[in-house]
């Protein structure tokens, strides 16, 4: 059947490890609509990189590929980017406590109309 | 495909634990658990990767998101000690967990619907050395604006953060 693969659990394919991916990638998705607090929020965008990193090693293992590095090379520069936009974002926590006493989302709305 | 069974038997072994603290990072009462579950989940991810055999990219993610991004996650709700340390909710909750689970069965769905053009290669031997001639032949411009990215970011983040001068405040 070509649908599933063959379900033996004694080898790996990639669907399984993008089922993994996709799995944290929810997880992070959930924990950054819902929580209130913003550093709660910084988590769960980067549980969301790094589900996306999963499946991008995972593709750079499995498909077939003139250049099969390639994914790896992504992958370094999602996680680059990653360390820059949490110490970006962790700066303005920071900032904001300072100004309001708190980091709740739904706590700050200076700019609500 | 791989089909060595340690390798399958530890991506499991990884992929249940890292699941596992990725859900303890929503579920956690206190935000400083969250983080510690976090950096833990990191640790699994570097884990997985070192199994789908990325090793320079399993060593990065141990050092700047287990180690750097941990650290200063846990620096920042340090420094924020008058906020709200529980782990809590918005209202957005119920329709969040709607669409994450929306989400979730559409790259279910896509992952196992799709024909992948699978390739019958054998496991990288060790990456460090063609993602270095990578970074420096077809990526050297991406890999020199990450570098002024980086920079950017760091003075970006200093200049958020520092507290203002008294005199300056005064003005």
């Amino acid at each position: 059947m070509s649908v599933l693969p063959d379900v033996v659990l004694m080898t790996l394919e990639l669907e399984q490890v993008l089922i993994v991916g996709g799995i944290l990638f929810a997880i992070g998705l959930y924990v950054a609509l819902s929580k209130r607090n913003a550093i709660g929020i910084l988590m769960g965008v980067e549980l969301m990189l790094n589900a996306v990193n999963v499946t991008l090693l995972a593709f750079a293992r499995f498909i077939e590929s003139p250049r099969p590095i390639d994914g790896h090379v992504f992958a370094t520069f999602v996680i680059t980017i990653a360390a820059a936009e949490a110490a970006v974002a962790l700066a303005l926590a920071v900032a904001v406590y300072r100004h309001r006493e708190t980091v709740n989302i739904d706590e700050i709305d200076v700019l609500r109309w | 495909m791989i089909d060595d069974a340690g390798i399958v038997v530890a991506f499991w072994i990884l992929s249940a634990t890292t699941v596992i603290c990725a859900l303890m990072v929503a579920a956690a009462r206190n935000l400083i658990h969250a983080v510690l579950f976090l950096a833990l989940t990191f640790v699994g991810v570097a884990g997985i990767y070192i199994v789908l055999s990325a090793d320079f990219v399993a060593v990065v993610q141990v050092l700047i998101y287990a180690g750097a991004v941990g650290v200063l996650m846990t620096f920042a709700i340090m420094l924020t000690p008058g906020a709200d340390r529980l782990n809590s909710s918005t209202v957005f909750q119920a329709p969040a967990l709607v669409l994450s689970a929306l989400v979730l069965a559409v790259i279910v769905f896509v992952a196992l619907d799709t024909e992948w053009a699978i390739s019958d290669r054998q496991a990288f031997s060790a990456t460090a050395r063609s993602l270095g001639e990578a970074f420096l032949k077809p990526y050297i411009v991406p890999f020199e604006v990450a570098s002024v990215l980086l920079a950017a970011a760091m003075i970006g983040a200093i200049v958020l953060s520092r507290e203002e001068p008294e005199d300056e405040r005064a003005a």
